[in-house]
């Protein structure tokens, strides 16, 4: 009898690294099509104008180029709409998918180009003549996203002390190392316009471009295939996209664009960019009465598809681990001359976090205790759960399900040897070192809804096919969702194929953001499994001249509990006329939340202003890890990431709006050298209450509080506690720091 | 990011290049070597030159020599030929350990000792190489070969006195004596980027005192060069943390420290005091 195998909880090897490391992956720039034009765009190279005129005629004039598209051809086309997050007085900034006459920032696109080759393209563009005069920069303010809860006057009236503080942090954002891309194609003979180069969110963005173009759903297909990276950043719907839909419409030509670096750095999403005044009301002891925040968010030149996501997020998420009696928080969205903003992994966390924790970090100060008592002093008790935060944000009430946060506090403190390392770093500043340590807590949202729906099919052959509207941007999807789906059904999760990001595979689909798919997807894979298990023991029990439940299904081959003649999945399959599928789907109203701790140590040049991270400990509770490794690779380049923004990434405007980080040598990513050893300790203490296996999302706690931790062991070397206040911390920023200049 | 056309020449011999090189110079026609600089210029469409003359089947200019007073080092050799020492002379060392600071490994398989000269980036560690050990960089035109000192070559930020026509054959760095002791540090914002500033000292020790200092700074200014007062700070002290400090502190003092937007002067300067302690306490081990 075969063996009885569990997958789930264990590091299995990724289904998806075979074709990635044999050179069979098919990222977007791999697609292409017969007789396809590709398509340049020609960029605003003013922060803010109006357009006088554009001139194409020496680029049309170049031999194989076919045409070039400004406003008018393109003025039929809506706006780009919102995704989440709608608030009033927003839609009026809505991106065009072509500047109407006005640009406002450095990168918009201005008009687009047609030609045989890319080289031809980019050649034909810097022949378009832009007459564009300049405009004064100007800061809008369409919105105000604001949350509150409890008596916030009362608090602060009775408060025995109040401490405030001023934080920013910089702009930054995912750069995955695939650029963006799109080839779009328009089969006359079936009526279907497919795009290829889809991620993130291929049934949202299918609909839209159906509606934009006027097109029935059904006749317009996405395709995802490969994807080097997502952050948040890479899928969401872009004026690009919508550009090669519409020409290879038009022109009946399959289209393509890839994006080059440059352009990514400063037309794709930026993020973060806020500044706070923060003030907490506390009493003698150090706990927090009230926290009042009043926060600023560039949000760029445009509101596009997440609308108000990054502020609403950042406002409801800011109490985090601690007991907060009152709450208020005001979120400016500010519109400037800058490439718009939209959400990058653990998007308004990474900033509120950054705040909460400067703020428990001052707490500490102005009551003279340490910093980790200051959090223990505040934390939410485990017998709280489930923890009413009394916020709502992206249409669900926020209800921590489950966490011991003192408990992880403890294991990650004795991870990182906290006590003997507060000695050893303590005894060498005391020899002239500028060393320090510090820590950060959290808590994320994972999960989001409404719902996702996977279709399983055991195949003729024996293989198992998972169908899912969700989509893979590298992060281990199919992988994660086999594993499930094996453990449940029976099989070996190598004999299952996992569909993704295809829009004519499946009618609908939520896609992977918000650290959703393994906890809504893994649980309707589940769910689908349970029904299939049951269905394949139904119709195999008159064939196998038992009852069903004297069947089990191992390692793909349906058994009999004690013994004897067994029969295959395959078998089976070949048998049953109408197929063996079984569909389900998993509908949620609220997210789960993970929580974390990070420990860090840092060692500051005093001469350069220069920070090494000597030392880096993660804690995590997921609930439940469904592959370790692939939650530890989350962790680690949710760790880069977040060191980028801490220390090193920063888009960077002049006075008069030019960008000045447009390439590598200017937008400084952290490579290895810079990122340290990581220590990740992943725990299982709290699973989620809310789905039967306890999951919960892992995609975004490496990220979230990097910025605090770092700030809060940078302060630490200082010696002067609330010295940082702003990310990032660049050597001479902290130079200047610690020369009071 | 992809470049404008262009006609790339490739040459069999040195003659052939500069001939060809007389005929595009005019249309903005350029050498290209290591391509580790070119290149991206091009793809950023910072330069669109009409005509490359591509020097790397040339043969013979992938030579290292040494005639016991002078090393020369051939258009066409790699920053990666320095990763093991090329030569018994402290010299040897010296750009054995300059060398792993140039960029990335697959860069430094690529791009060109003398292609550095030739770009004149102020960060270049071989530009800064070549001005503090007072290298002799040779040109080649079809007028013929002219000799010029490193102290004239550098005429601003990625400017030389390279005549348009001429190409960058060969640079000359005297050996040094055998008792000769070295030191150098940068500073860069993560492993491999071109330096915010750069220093290399060399000095002797006569009677426990050094002379014959030499402080050379890049990244600071437009280009880099020796700096008098910091030398005269070092000549005839012990080695040793005084020397060192007073040495760095007529470093930054005398540099003219180049502002951008994103870096000050006053920054600059300090990086320029740093670099150049370090540089000194390097060569004191
Ligand atoms: C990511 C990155 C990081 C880098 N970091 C560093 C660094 O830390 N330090 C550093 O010094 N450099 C750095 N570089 C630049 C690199 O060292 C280049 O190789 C070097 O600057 C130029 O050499 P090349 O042979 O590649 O020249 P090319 O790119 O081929 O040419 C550069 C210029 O010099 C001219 N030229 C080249 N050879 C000759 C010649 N023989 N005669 C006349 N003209 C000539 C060309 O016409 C061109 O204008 C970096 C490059 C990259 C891409």
């Amino acid at each position: 009898m075969p063996e009885k195998q569990k997958f789930i909880g264990r590091s299995v090897p990724r289904l998806e690294d075979r074709p990635l490391l044999t050179g069979q992956g098919r990222f977007a720039a791999d697609v292409s099509f017969p007789g396809q034009w590709h398509m340049r765009v020609v960029r605003s190279p003013v922060a803010h104008g109006n357009i006088i005129s554009v001139d194409a005629a020496a680029a049309l004039a170049l031999p194989g180029v076919h045409a070039v598209w400004t406003y008018k051809d393109v003025a039929h086309i809506p706006r780009i709409g919102f995704r989440l997050t709608r608030i009033e007085g927003l839609t009026p900034y809505q991106q065009p998918v072509l500047a109407d006459g006005v640009v406002r920032y450095v990168g918009e696109p201005v008009a687009v180009v047609f030609a045989d080759d890319p080289y031809l393209a980019e050649d034909a563009a810097d022949l378009v003549a832009l007459d564009i005069a300049p405009l004064a920069l100007a800061v809008t303010e369409p919105g105000v996203v604001r949350k509150a809860y409890g008596d916030i006057e009362a608090a602060f009236r009775d408060a025995h002390a109040v401490v405030k503080v001023e934080l920013a942090v910089g702009r930054h954002s995912g750069v995955p190392m695939e650029t963006r891309g799109a080839v779009a194609r328009y089969d006359e003979a079936r009526d279907v316009l497919e795009m290829h180069g889809a991620a993130k969110v291929p049934h949202w963005n299918r609909d839209q471009i159906a509606k934009m173009l006027g097109r029935d759903i059904n006749s317009v297909q996405l395709y995802e295939g490969h994807v080097g990276g997502g952050f948040g950043i890479r899928g969401e719907l872009y004026p690009e996209d919508v550009l090669v839909c519409a020409a290879a419409l038009k022109f009946k030509r399959p289209i393509k664009w890839i994006e080059d670096r440059r352009e990514h750095l400063i037309s794709a999403n930026h993020s973060r960019d806020q500044v706070h005044r923060v003030r907490a009301a506390i009493d003698a002891q150090g706990r927090i009465l009230g926290i009042d925040d009043e926060f600023f968010h560039d949000n760029g030149a445009y509101m596009r598809t997440h609308a108000a996501t990054v502020p609403d997020l950042a406002a409801a998420m800011l109490p985090g681990p601690y007991r907060v009696p009152a709450y208020r928080a005001a979120g400016h969205i500010r519109l400037t001359h800058k490439t718009p903003a939209g959400t990058y992994r653990a998007p308004g966390r990474y900033e509120s976090t950054f705040v909460r924790e400067r703020l428990m970090d001052a707490i500490a100060a102005k009551v003279g205790i340490d910093t980790v008592e200051v959090r223990r002093r505040n934390l939410i008790g485990k017998s709280a759960m489930p923890y009413n935060l009394g916020l709502e944000t992206l249409g669900t009430h926020i209800v921590y399900d489950s966490g011991d946060y003192a408990l992880l506090l403890d294991k990650a403190l004795q991870a990182a040897g906290w006590h003997k390392l507060q000695a050893e770093l303590k005894m060498r500043r005391a020899k002239g070192e500028k060393v320090g340590g510090g820590v950060g807590m959290f808590v994320e949202k994972s999960g989001l809804g409404p719902f996702d729906t996977v279709r399983i099919d055991v195949k003729r052959d024996g293989r198992v096919e998972v169908v899912t509207g969700v989509a893979s941007i590298g992060q281990g999807v199919e992988t994660v969702i086999a594993q499930i789906c094996a453990d449940t059904l029976g099989v070996d999760y190598q004999d299952i194929n996992v569909v993704h990001g295809q829009t004519d595979r499946i009618a609908k689909g939520m896609g992977a953001f918000a650290s959703r798919v393994t906890v809504m997807c893994g649980e309707a894979t589940r769910l689908a499994a349970v029904k299939l298990r049951e269905k394949a023991l139904q119709a195999a029990a008159p064939l196998m001249q038992t009852n069903a439940g004297a069947l089990d299904i191992v390692g793909g081959e349906i058994v009999r509990s004690g013994g004897g003649p067994s029969m295959t999945l395959a078998a089976l399959a070949q048998q049953v006329s109408e197929g063996l599928s079984a569909e389900d789907t998993f509908e949620a109203a609220h997210m789960v939340y993970p929580y974390g701790v990070h420990v860090a140590a840092v060692k500051i040049d005093a001469e350069t202003g220069g920070v090494t991270i000597e030392r880096y400990v993660i804690a995590y509770d997921i609930g439940k890890a469904v592959n370790p490794k692939l939650v530890e690779g989350q962790i680690a380049g949710g760790l880069a990431q977040g060191i980028g923004g801490a220390l090193f990434e920063e888009f960077a405007y002049d006075e008069s709006g030019e960008p000045l980080s447009v390439t590598f040598a200017d937008y400084l990513m952290p490579t290895a050298r810079e990122v340290p050893d990581i220590s990740v300790l992943i725990s299982e203490d709290a699973p989620s209450p809310l789905n039967p296996l306890g999951l919960k999302g892992a995609g975004e706690g490496g990220a979230n509080p990097v910025g605090a931790v770092i700030a809060s062991a940078i302060d630490d070397a200082l010696q002067r506690p609330g010295a940082v206040t702003r990310l990032p911390v660049t050597p001479q920023r902290l130079k200047a720091l610690m020369a009071g200049r | 990011m992809k470049p404008a056309p262009f006609i790339r020449h490739v040459p069999k011999t040195l003659d052939e290049a500069v001939k060809i090189l007389a005929q595009v110079a005019p249309q903005d026609g350029r050498v290209l070597a290591g391509g580790q600089s070119l290149v991206p210029i091009m793809a950023f469409r910072l330069a669109k030159p009409a005509h490359l003359v591509d020097i790397n089947e040339i043969d013979g200019l992938d030579r290292i020599a040494s005639d016991g007073t002078t090393l020369s080092i051939g258009a066409c050799v790699r920053h990666g030929a320095f990763h093991k020492s090329v030569v018994g002379n402290p010299l040897g060392a010296l750009l054995t350990f300059v060398a792993r600071h140039i960029a990335h490994y697959p860069i430094r398989m690529r791009g060109t000792f003398c292609g550095s000269l030739a770009h004149a980036d102020p960060s270049s560690e071989w530009c800064l190489t070549a001005a503090t050990l007072d290298a002799t960089i040779v040109a080649r035109s079809t007028r013929g070969e002219r000799p010029i000192p490193a102290r004239e070559f550098f005429a601003g930020i990625m400017s030389t006195a390279l005549a348009e026509d001429e190409l960058l054959a060969e640079v000359r760095l005297p050996l040094l004596s055998p008792d000769t002791k070295f030191g150098f540090n940068e500073f860069s914002r993560r492993a491999g980027d071109f330096a915010m500033s750069a220093a290399l000292v060399t000095y002797r020790l006569q009677g426990g005192k050094i002379a014959e200092a030499r402080v050379g700074v890049g990244g600071a200014e437009p280009f880099p060069r020796r700096i008098a007062q910091a030398e005269a700070a070092l000549n005839g002290q012990p080695p040793g943390d005084k020397a060192f400090r007073a040495a760095a502190e007529a470093a930054a003092n005398a540099v003219e420290a180049m502002e951008d937007h994103q870096t000050s002067a006053e920054y600059r300067r300090d990086l320029v005091r740093a670099v150049v302690r370090r540089a000194l306490e390097h060569s004191n081990r």
